[in-house]
C-alpha cells in the first residue's frame, strides 16, 4: 500500500502542492488557444458533411475575395507523391480526390478575424457525387461493402479477405481444441463496444507560423511536440529541424492529442498569407467529429474452464474499426485480453477493417478495454454458471512473475496476485447489497511505455536545480519529476522546477503517453542528477586534493567516503554551486535513450449498482479501483488517475458512444448529446494503490495512468448481471438498451 | 459588421471594447480584453468551462453576447484571488490535487464560488448537483468535490 511518505525516502511519497498549482488556479497558465501574435490570422475549415463522397470541384473564389481573407488552401497547396504513413496523414489532415468521412476537412481559410474567417468557408463551394458508405465494423468486413480503399491492406493481409481488412493477424501458443476438450465448461459468446471519444475538455488549438524559407514556429496543445513536428513536416514536405513547435499547458489528452488533425493547416495557410501567424481552434464539434475516436469493436471469445474454475483455453476473434485508415488497435486488444490469466492454450484472431468514420487516435490503454469487456464478461458468466466465486477464479488463474503471458512473452514483476489480495480484504466487499443491486467485479491490463527520452538538469548558483524536459505535464508530473530529482540530489522539493520545454531545446521526446512520464522522463532525470552530483563530487574532491573515487554525496552535500579518504566538512551543493565558475564552469547532467525496465500494471476494479426496473437506468453505487503503481511518487496524483480513468470508463460502459444516422453523419456531435459523466452521477471513487516496486526504476515506477479505464467496462455489465439478472454483451448500457433487455427476459 | 461600443465592469475595473454583435463575452473576455483564463470547451453551454459571474449571477460566458455586458458586473476567475490572496477554493483545490490537466478549474472554482456565496454549509449531494453543469474528465470530481466540502469548512470557520 502506498505508505505516504511512511517510506524509506524523504520526499518520494509525499504529496506536496504541485508547482503549477498557483498558474492553474488564478487563470495564469496558457493552453492551446490563449496565445496570440502579432499579425495573427484566424482560420476556419471547410469539412465534409457526407460519410463518403467524390469531390468533383472546390470553388475557393468567393471566398478568396471576401474582404480580410489572407490565404485560401485546398489539398492542390499540399505536396504530392507522399507514400505510407505520411500520406496517410496527409490524406486526414486534408482530403484529396474523395471525402472519407463525415468532417473530413476538405479547404481551410486564413482571414483577419475568426468571424472573417468563417464567412469565407460558407463562401467555398463545393461539389460532392455522394458514394455508398460502411459505419458498423461487422458490415464493413462484408465481402460487398463499399470500399474505403483500394491496395490498403498491408503484406499481412492473406488473400481473398473482404476488401477493407487492411491488417490481419494471428498468434497464441498451446494445443486450443485439446484445451477445451479437458474442460468441463466451454462458452462462446460475441461482445460489441461502440466508440468513444477522449473527451478531454480542451479542443485542439494551435498557432503557427511558416515563411517562405520553411522556416517555422509552432505554439500547440499536444501530448507531444517532436511528434508534432514530425507529422507537420511530413506532410508539408519540410526539414523537422526548421520547424520549432512548443508546447501549451494540455487540458487533457488522453492519448487523442498524440497525433496531428488541423496542425499543419496553420502552417500551410501561414506560408501562403506571407508568414503571419496563423491560429487554428477547434470547436467541439469539430472535435468529435473530425479528431481521433477510439475504434469500434466486435468480439468473438471462446473460453475454457474446468469445474474448479481453471482455465483450461481461451481463442478471440476481435474484428475492429479505426475509421478510414489502417490503425485500429485490434493487436493490444488481443494482447491484453487475457493478460490477467494464466493461459495453458490460448489462440489470438484479429481483424483491422476500415470504415467511412474518423481516424482513431490512441485512448487510454488503447484496445485493452475491449479485450477486457469481451473476456472479463465472459469470465463472469463461466463462474456464474458454475457457482464459482470470481475473485477466487481470478486468484486461482493470476499470472505471476516469471509466467508466459498470454500474449507471448515472460512476465517479468508484476503484481496481478497482490492486487486481487487487496480487493479480496478491502470493505467495500462486505456491502449489503438491496433489491435490484449487483455487484461486479473484473480485472485490467496495460504494458506501460517507454520510448525515446531526453532530460537535461541544470544547477543554478544558488545550489537550487532546473530540470528541461520534453514530456507535456497532463496530470501532475511536474511535481512527480520534481520529488525524484529533489530525492536524489538530496534538495528541496521546492528548490527543484520542472520545466516543459520547445523542441529547439532537448534530443527527441516521445509524447507523454503510453504511461510514460513519470516513469521514462522521471528515470532519465534521475540519471541526469547523478550525473550532476558526479561532477560536484569531483568537484569536492579537487577542492579537498582527494581521489574523486572518495568522496561519496549524502543529504546534499558531498563528503570524504570514510575515514581514509581524509577529515574534512560536508561540502554542501549550495556551496559548490556558488564556486562552480571557478571550479570549472556550469554543473550539468543530462541523459538521452529509451529507458530500460518498463513495468506493467494490474488492476482490479469491484463496482456496486443500483439498476432502476422501470427506467433501466444504472446508477453507480459504490466504486472501488485497485491497481499496482510499482510505487506511487505522489500518491494524490496517482488517486487521480486510478479515479479519473475509472471515471471515464463507467462513462463508456453506460453512456457514451458515437451515433451515426442512415446517412453516416455523426448526429452527437455536443457534448449534451455525447454526455460525458457528470459530478451529479458519481459517487466518491475508492482507490488502494498496491505498491509491488517496479525492479526497472529507481524508485520504482510502473506507469498509472491507462490501466484504470479497462476493468470498468465489464465489470459494470458484472455488476449489471448481478443486480437484475440480465446480461449486457454490447455498450453502451444506457437506460433504453438495459430497459431492452428486461423487457426481453420477461 | 459594423461593431458596437460595450463599457462593462470587469473584476470591478471600467473597461471598454468594440464586440462583433456576433461575439460571444466569453470571446469578447478573451480576444479583445486578454482575459484567457476563462476557457472555451464547448461553445454551447454543456461544459461550464467559460463560467463566469454577471451581476454576481453564474452564466455560462458562452451563451451571452458581448454587446449585453453594456453596463453590467462580471466577474472571471482572474479577479477570484483578492490581492495576493487567493480564495480558499483555489488553495484547497491545489492542497486536494483537484486538478490534473486544469482546464476545467478555472469554471469549477468561479461556480463553487457562486455556491459557497450563498450556501457555506452545503452537503456532498448539493456540491455534486450544483457542479453538474462543469465537466471534468481528468479527475472523476472526487478529489473537486472534497476540495468544495473542505473550503465551505474552512470559510464556516471549521478545523479540516
Amino acid at each position: 500500500m502506498a505508505k505516504d511518505g511512511l517510506t524509506e525516502f524523504r520526499l518520494v511519497g509525499t504529496r506536496p502542492d504541485r508547482p503549477d498549482g498557483l498558474d492553474k488556479v488564478t487563470g495564469r497558465a496558457r493552453y492551446g488557444a490563449d496565445i496570440s501574435a502579432p499579425g495573427m490570422l484566424w482560420a476556419a475549415v471547410v469539412r465534409s458533411p457526407h460519410a463518403h463522397a467524390r469531390i468533383v470541384k472546390i470553388d475557393t473564389s468567393k471566398a478568396e475575395a471576401l474582404d480580410g481573407v489572407k490565404a485560401v488552401i485546398t489539398r492542390a497547396d499540399f505536396p504530392e507523391g507522399l507514400t505510407g504513413e505520411a500520406w496517410n496523414l496527409q490524406e486526414n489532415t486534408m482530403a484529396g480526390d474523395r471525402a472519407l468521412y463525415d468532417g473530413h476537412a476538405v479547404a481551410a481559410v486564413a482571414a483577419t478575424s475568426a468571424f472573417v474567417a468563417q464567412d469565407a468557408a460558407r463562401l467555398i463551394e463545393v461539389e460532392y457525387e455522394v458514394l455508398p458508405h460502411v459505419i458498423d465494423v461487422d458490415d464493413a468486413i462484408k465481402p460487398d461493402a463499399p470500399v474505403i480503399r483500394e491496395g490498403a491492406a498491408d503484406a499481412t493481409v492473406p488473400e481473398g479477405m473482404p476488401p477493407n481488412v487492411v491488417r490481419y493477424m494471428e498468434f497464441g501458443h498451446g494445443d486450443v481444441e485439446a484445451g477445451f476438450g479437458a474442460a468441463d465448461l466451454v462458452m462462446e459468446k460475441t461482445y460489441k463496444t461502440e466508440a468513444t471519444h477522449q473527451g478531454y475538455i480542451e479542443p485542439h488549438a494551435c498557432m503557427g507560423q511558416m515563411g517562405e524559407d520553411g522556416r517555422g514556429e509552432m505554439w500547440v496543445c499536444t501530448q507531444g511536440h517532436w511528434f508534432i513536428r514530425k507529422m507537420c513536416t511530413d506532410v508539408l514536405g519540410l526539414d523537422p529541424a526548421q520547424l520549432r513547435v512548443t508546447p501549451s499547458e494540455i487540458g487533457g489528452g488522453f492519448g487523442g492529442k498524440t497525433t496531428i488533425f488541423m496542425e499543419p493547416l496553420s502552417l500551410a495557410l501561414s506560408k501562403k498569407a506571407g508568414g503571419r501567424p496563423v491560429k487554428v481552434v477547434m470547436t467541439r464539434s469539430e472535435v468529435l467529429r473530425a479528431t481521433g475516436p477510439t475504434a469500434s469493436a466486435s468480439m468473438d471469445v471462446k473460453i475454457g474452464m474446468t469445474k474448479d474454475g481453471q482455465i483450461t483455453a481461451g481463442r478471440a476473434e476481435f474484428r475492429m474499426q479505426g475509421g478510414a485508415f489502417p490503425g485500429a488497435p485490434v493487436d493490444f486488444a488481443l494482447m491484453c485480453g487475457f493478460a490477467a490469466y494464466k493461459m495453458p492454450a490460448v489462440e489470438h484472431i484479429g481483424y483491422d477493417v476500415l470504415a467511412n468514420r474518423p481516424r482513431a487516435a490512441a485512448y487510454r490503454a488503447p484496445g485493452s478495454p475491449m479485450g477486457a469487456f469481451a473476456v472479463e464478461s465472459l469470465v463472469d458468466e463461466m463462474c456464474r454458471e458454475l457457482g464459482l466465486d470470481p475473485l477466487e477464479v481470478r486468484l486461482k488463474n493470476a499470472v505471476h512473475e516469471g509466467d508466459k503471458a498470454s500474449y507471448g512473452p515472460k512476465f517479468g514483476s508484476i503484481g496481478l496476485e497482490e492486487v486481487l489480495q487487496a480487493t479480496k480484504a478491502h470493505p467495500n466487499l462486505l456491502a449489503e447489497l438491496g433489491p435490484n443491486q449487483g455487484r461486479g467485479m473484473a480485472s485490467g491490463y496495460w504494458f506501460n511505455h517507454s520510448g525515446d527520452t531526453s532530460v537535461s538538469l541544470a544547477i543554478s548558483e544558488d545550489g537550487t536545480a532546473q530540470v528541461s524536459v520534453g514530456t507535456p505535464d497532463i496530470g501532475g508530473s511536474r511535481a512527480s519529476i520534481a520529488l525524484m530529482t529533489a530525492e536524489t540530489l538530496g534538495i528541496d522539493y521546492e528548490d527543484v522546477r520542472v520545466n516543459v520545454v520547445e523542441t529547439g531545446a532537448l534530443g527527441v521526446n516521445e509524447p507523454t503517453h503510453g504511461s510514460r512520464a513519470t516513469f521514462a522522463s522521471g528515470k532519465a532525470a534521475v540519471m541526469a542528477a547523478e550525473q550532476a552530483i558526479g561532477e560536484m563530487c569531483r568537484r569536492a574532491a579537487a577542492k579537498w586534493g582527494i581521489d574523486p573515487e572518495a568522496v561519496e554525496w549524502v543529504d546534499g552535500a558531498a563528503q570524504p567516503a570514510g575515514p581514509n579518504a581524509g577529515k574534512f566538512p560536508p561540502m554542501t551543493i549550495a556551496e559548490i554551486a556558488a564556486k562552480m565558475s571557478s571550479t570549472g564552469g556550469p554543473i550539468a547532467g543530462h541523459h538521452e535513450s529509451v529507458p530500460e525496465g518498463v513495468g506493467a500494471s494490474f488492476g482490479t476494479h469491484v463496482v456496486d449498482v443500483e439498476v432502476d426496473p422501470e427506467t433501466g437506468r444504472t446508477t453507480i453505487l459504490r466504486y472501488l479501483v485497485v491497481q499496482d503503481a510499482g510505487r506511487a511518487i505522489h500518491p494524490a496524483y496517482v488517486e487521480g488517475q486510478y479515479q479519473g480513468g475509472a471515471v471515464q470508463g463507467i462513462g463508456w460502459a453506460l453512456n457514451e458512444a458515437y451515433i451515426y444516422g442512415e446517412d453516416g453523419r455523426l448526429q452527437n456531435t455536443v457534448f449534451l448529446d455525447y454526455r460525458i459523466p457528470v459530478a451529479s452521477d458519481l459517487p466518491m471513487i475508492d482507490t488502494v494503490i498496491v505498491e509491488v516496486p517496479n525492479p526497472g526504476h529507481p524508485y520504482g515506477v510502473r506507469g498509472v495512468g491507462e490501466t484504470g479505464i479497462t476493468p470498468p467496462l465489464p465489470a459494470i455489465a458484472n455488476a449489471i448481471h448481478d443486480a437484475v439478472g440480465v446480461r449486457l454483451r454490447s455498450l453502451p448500457m444506457s437506460p433504453p438498451a438495459v430497459l431492452a433487455a428486461l423487457k426481453a427476459k420477461e | 459588421m459594423s461593431k458596437t461600443h460595450v463599457t462593462t465592469k470587469v473584476n470591478g475595473d471600467t473597461v471598454e471594447f468594440l464586440a462583433d454583435p456576433r461575439a460571444s463575452l466569453l470571446d469578447c473576455l478573451r480576444d479583445n480584453l486578454g482575459l484567457t483564463g476563462t476557457k472555451e470547451g464547448c461553445g454551447t453551454g454543456d461544459c461550464g468551462a467559460c463560467s463566469v459571474t454577471l451581476d454576481g449571477t453564474l452564466v455560462c460566458s458562452c451563451l451571452v453576447l458581448g454587446v449585453e455586458a453594456e453596463g453590467r458586473e462580471i466577474g472571471t476567475i482572474e479577479g477570484m484571488a483578492e490581492d495576493k490572496e487567493l480564495h480558499p477554493l483555489q488553495r484547497k483545490f491545489i492542497e486536494h490535487a483537484a486538478l490534473q490537466c486544469g482546464f476545467c478549474t478555472p469554471g469549477f472554482l468561479v461556480a463553487a464560488k457562486a455556491l459557497l456565496d450563498q450556501n457555506q454549509n452545503p452537503t456532498e449531494e448539493e456540491v455534486r448537483y450544483w457542479l453538474a453543469g462543469n465537466l471534468c474528465r481528468c479527475t472523476g470530481y472526487d478529489k473537486i468535490i472534497r476540495a468544495v466540502m473542505d473550503a465551505a469548512a474552512e470559510l464556516r470557520g471549521e478545523a479540516a
